[in-house]
C-alpha cells in the first residue's frame, strides 16, 4: 500500500478539539465496472480505516464501494495530552497500510 | 467447483447488466430497494428525528460523480454517557447503496468528518446519525449529478 498523507495542526493544547485530515493513494475498484473484454474487475477496496491516540480508538471508518478513489478522510479529536497517533487503512486482500505521527503538543 | 462458479457468476452477472441498466440489477421484484433494506437494517425498527441536529453538507450539483465532496456533524456534548456512536452515508441510487460509515468515540470530541464520494447518477443521499442513549437521526440530500461515477 501507498504511503499515506497526514495532516496535523502543528501544535495543540490538551483539552482542544483538532482536525486531523487522511488522504492514502487507492484505486478503490468498486467491483461495478468491466474490463475491455466485458469481465468484472473484482472489488477491491480499502474497507477499513481506524485511527489511534495513545493506543486508544478515537475515530474509525467502514467503508463501503460508494467511496472515492484515494479515499479522503477529516474527523476531529479532543486532545487527552501528548501522545502518538496511529492510523491504519486494511484493504480487501487484508494488506495494512500503517502511519505513525506523534502530535506536538504543548502545555 | 470452484472456477465453474464464478463463471456462473460473472455470466450471470453479465446477462442482468444486458438485460436491465441502472441501479435495479438482479433484485427481486418483491423486495425493497438495497438502500431501503440498509437504512432498515441501521435503524431496526426505530424511528428517526429528521434534521435539526444533524447537518449535511453536500453540492446540490456535482459536475463528476467520481468524487463528490461531503461534511457531517451532529450536535452533541461528546461526553462518555452523551456521544454519536455512528454516522452511516446510504446512497440510494449507486449499484450499492453503502458508502461510509464514521464510527466517533466520546474522545473525538466533536461528531463531525468530512470526505469524498462517489454518485452514479441524480439521486438523494442519506445520512443516519446514532446517539449513545440509541436514538437516531436523519438527514438527506438531493444532488445532481452531471457525469455518474461508477464507471458506466
Amino acid at each position: 500500500m501507498q504511503k499515506p498523507r497526514v495532516k496535523l495542526p502543528d501544535s495543540a493544547k490538551p483539552g482542544e478539539i483538532i482536525e486531523i485530515k487522511t488522504l492514502i493513494s487507492h484505486v478503490m475498484e468498486t467491483g461495478q465496472r468491466r474490463d475491455q473484454d466485458g469481465k468484472v474487475i473484482p472489488r477491491m477496496i480499502i474497507n477499513s480505516f481506524t485511527a489511534k491516540f495513545a493506543g486508544k480508538e478515537v475515530f474509525a471508518a467502514e467503508i463501503h464501494p460508494g467511496m472515492s478513489a484515494n479515499p479522503y478522510i477529516a474527523f476531529y479529536m479532543r486532545v487527552p495530552g501528548p501522545g502518538e497517533f496511529e492510523f491504519t487503512w486494511v484493504d480487501d486482500n487484508g494488506d495494512k497500510g500503517v502511519e505513525k505521527v506523534k502530535l506536538n503538543v504543548v502545555a | 467447483m470452484k472456477i465453474d462458479r464464478r463463471r456462473f457468476a460473472q455470466g450471470a452477472a453479465a446477462l442482468t447488466l444486458g438485460a436491465a441498466a441502472g441501479p435495479v440489477l438482479a433484485q427481486d421484484a418483491t423486495q425493497p430497494p438495497q438502500w431501503e433494506q440498509a437504512v432498515a437494517k441501521i435503524l431496526n425498527s426505530a424511528k428517526p428525528v429528521q434534521g435539526g441536529k444533524l447537518q449535511f453538507e453536500i453540492p446540490e450539483i456535482a459536475e463528476n460523480g467520481n468524487t463528490v465532496p461531503f461534511t457531517l456533524s451532529a450536535d452533541s456534548p461528546m461526553t462518555a454517557t452523551d456521544y454519536v456512536k455512528t454516522i452511516h452515508v446510504i446512497s440510494t441510487g449507486n449499484p450499492q447503496p453503502g458508502v461510509v460509515t464514521f464510527k466517533f468515540t466520546p474522545e473525538s470530541g466533536k461528531a463531525a468528518a468530512s470526505s469524498r464520494m462517489r454518485l452514479g447518477r441524480t439521486q438523494d443521499v442519506i445520512v443516519i446519525a446514532e446517539m449513545s442513549d440509541g436514538k437516531f437521526l436523519m438527514a438527506k440530500k438531493n444532488v445532481k449529478v452531471t457525469i455518474g461515477g461508477c464507471g458506466g
